[in-house]
């Protein structure tokens, strides 16, 4: 991109309106203009439609949307399904709340469209049960999408049906995991399932099924309203779209800003008013905590899935997570460590096994206990987990691993004899005043 | 529902290994209910246990028995899937979970500072709960509101930019039996049992409260339209754009 990029609001154009959840809030701004253009096209062209605008699934694999619809088998007669992802788990990831909290009607109105793409009758919105009220907002927004004919039989007259059950989880990071979240939605332990099958072929109750993020079914509508070549005017040639970019951490001004893939983190940063006063940045994520850590030297990298990619990353969930240099970033990747160990599943011992160890390792290395082979075992333990574990979990454990050592070595060398807040007090980092009770590399709430 | 009289009913309740007649079929009519939600009724087991949860304060034993007959399935399958969820309970659970994340983004920020006040201010530790039935206190994952760092949860709803002082407040309220406001959610934190109510599937009636997003949520909106950023217009329509020209300035 030559010219300076710029926010281009499309989901959250209306997220401030009053009331703006409702369904007469989405109507008044255009809402169900999407499905009213897919409805007068044949079910295959809206699929081809959404093929043609290179939308790239937004929960973080970025694989192709419209191709994902395309693997689905010829009808049979019997049923198929959409599951729309709303297990939005992934540390750094906060965009898809904020969608269902602010515009729960966006992500109606593109199962509906998807749903008459791929001949599907019965739609689940599977939402992490940790968000109570936009589990209410999403309850509510279905009941008000089938009051209006939105929803239900016969919607708008064509003679279409549609339910649409929302379900809530329970607490598990890995139904995240497409075909763990079908585990759990069929009322078993999520736990992934092995591929192939793959879901298009046998998905929920081994039956055809699309599994999408909540940002890829919501960006739906706008695709059908105004044209894949409309979709494809914004991002890069196959990084197309704009997509939510979430900045948090020592930011200025963070929050949710929508851009078109391959906005890079300094203008954004320059957008949220750069990083907090009177600091520089150390690290980030581009993608969430499964996607290798960047430094300041990745600041101008396009954050479209090529380039970062090519950077050593991923483009993830763009949960751009903001680390300035009070933070050890020991610290940081022993608490993310600590994180896939107990969200591991426990099916594959690689990474049931290998997560245990790494935070037994990590442990010590904050303490400042750490012993001279303490990283080549890290980096020999991530060697068998990448790659071996059953589903992409294990493999997002050794990316923060990896990459910290890879950029920060030091750090864990000098984690050998000093602990991790003596050399970062963390009362610099905080973003209030405190003093802090434990030191000398207690983690905190381990109590011994 | 007062947080003094919660012990003494879960007390009650760490005993029964049966629902009594009444009690059963008011659980078995919600429970048909739930179970019409899906194609297969085993997808109704994870509903159904937030459902006994709303009932007896956890999984109970009467509850695990009841979602086994309900289902066709035997206790130990259910067991089975109610111990691999953090959000379900083997112990009876206090009127209010208070969660404060510690994972990486939330504790630099300030999670960890929040939850060393809070665990010593309440004498309790993770998954605790304090003696006098109100309170149990977790240590919580990302729980996607990184922008709003640090955050505490209550039962499930969002207290975005917490800092040690405003949790204690919080706390000490919800002890108090005062209604406390999420940052964004209902306009007061319901019990853990209605919570777990609306969990598995019945509307509480309060979708239309609370805001629709805070300050970090709407900061690019506000932002894009400040400097007059667009996205590109829709191509002419038989429509003009009206879209564009509701907020186009």
């Amino acid at each position: 991109m030559t010219e300076a990029t710029t926010l281009t609001p499309v989901l959250t154009k209306h997220w401030d309106a009053e009331r703006s959840w409702t369904l007469a809030t989405y109507l008044k701004n255009g809402g169900y203009r999407g499905l009213r253009a897919a409805l007068a096209m044949a079910p295959a062209d809206v699929v081809t439609a959404v093929k043609d605008s290179g939308l790239r699934g937004r929960g973080g694999a970025g694989f192709p949307t419209g191709m994902k619809w395309g693997f689905l088998p010829a009808p049979d007669g019997g049923p198929r399904y959409l599951v729309i992802n709303a297990d939005e788990s992934e540390p750094g990831t906060c965009k898809d709340t904020p969608l269902m909290l602010a515009s729960p009607q966006q992500l109606i109105e593109g199962a509906v469209i998807t749903s008459y793409a791929i001949g599907c009758d019965h739609a689940f919105i599977y939402v992490r049960g940790e968000l109570l009220h936009v589990y209410r907002r999403l309850l509510n927004a279905v009941a008000e999408a089938k009051a209006a004919g939105y929803v239900g039989e016969n919607i708008l007259g064509t003679g279409l049906n549609l339910e649409i059950t929302v379900h809530a989880g329970a607490g598990a990071y890995i139904c995240g995991e497409e075909t763990a979240l079908l585990d759990s939605l069929e009322g078993r332990r999520g736990q992934p399932r092995l591929k192939p099958p793959f879901p298009a072929v046998a998905g929920l109750y081994a039956r055809p099924t699309v599994v999408n993020n909540v940002e890829s079914i919501a960006s739906v509508p706008a695709i059908l309203e105004g044209g894949a070549d409309w979709f494809k005017s914004m991002g890069t040639e196959r990084s197309t779209g704009p997509g939510l970019f979430s900045l948090s951490g020592h930011v200025t001004r963070p929050g949710q800003y929508e851009a078109p893939l391959g906005i890079t983190l300094r203008e954004l940063l320059d957008m949220a008013g750069g990083v907090r006063e009177g600091h520089e940045l150390k690290f980030w994520t581009p993608g969430g905590s499964s996607t290798p850590i960047f430094t300041a030297e990745h600041l101008d990298v396009p954050l479209d899935y090529e380039s970062v990619g090519k950077a050593g990353s991923m483009l993830g969930t763009r949960a751009l997570q903001i680390f300035d240099e009070t933070t050890s970033v020991v610290r940081a990747v022993a608490r993310w460590t600590e994180f896939y160990k107990h969200e591991s599943c426990g099916k594959c011992t690689p990474c049931r096994e290998g997560t245990f160890w790494l935070d037994q390792i990590f442990q010590r290395i904050v303490a400042g206990k750490g012993t001279s082979q303490d990283i080549d075992t890290l980096l020999d333990l991530c060697d068998n987990i990448l790659g071996r574990a059953f589903c992409a979990l294990g493999d997002g454990a050794t990316s923060p691993v990896t990459s910290a050592i890879q950029y920060f070595r030091d750090e864990f060398e000098a984690g050998t004899h000093t602990p991790a807040d003596v050399l970062f007090p963390p009362e610099r980092s905080s973003l209030f005043t405190y003093t802090p009770r434990r030191r000398a590399g207690q983690l905190a709430g381990v109590h011994a | 529902m007062s947080v003094e009289s919660t012990p003494s009913t879960e007390g009650a309740a760490v005993r029964r290994s049966a629902y009594d007649d009444a009690t059963r079929a008011r659980l078995d009519a919600d429970a048909t209910q739930v179970v019409a939600r899906y194609p297969e009724a085993r997808s109704a087991l994870l509903p159904l246990l937030h459902l006994v949860q709303s009932e007896d304060g956890y999984v109970s034993p009467a509850g695990i028995a009841f979602c086994a007959q309900t289902l066709g399935l035997s206790t130990a399958e259910v067991s089975a899937v109610a111990t691999f969820y953090t959000q379900y309970k083997r112990r009876p659970n206090g009127e209010y979970t208070v969660g404060v994340c510690t994972n990486t983004l939330c504790a630099v920020m300030g999670g960890d500072a929040i939850w060393e006040e809070l665990s010593d201010h309440l004498g309790v530790g993770n998954d605790e709960t304090t003696p006098d039935g109100a309170i149990t206190l977790e240590r919580v994952e990302c729980n996607a509101a990184c922008d709003y760092a640090p955050v505490v949860m209550v039962n499930w709803e969002f207290f975005d930019n917490q800092t040690p002082a405003s949790a204690v407040e919080t706390v000490d309220r919800l002890r108090a039996g005062e209604a406390v406001a999420p940052t964004r959610g209902a306009a007061s934190v319901c019990s853990f049992k209605a919570m777990s109510r609306v969990l598995a599937g019945f509307p509480d009636g309060r979708a239309d409260e609370g805001v629709g997003a805070g300050e970090a949520t709407t900061r690019g909106t506000v932002l894009a339209r400040e400097r007059g950023w667009t996205a590109p217009p829709f191509p002419a329509a038989d429509q003009a754009q009206p879209s564009d020209q509701v907020k186009g300035s």
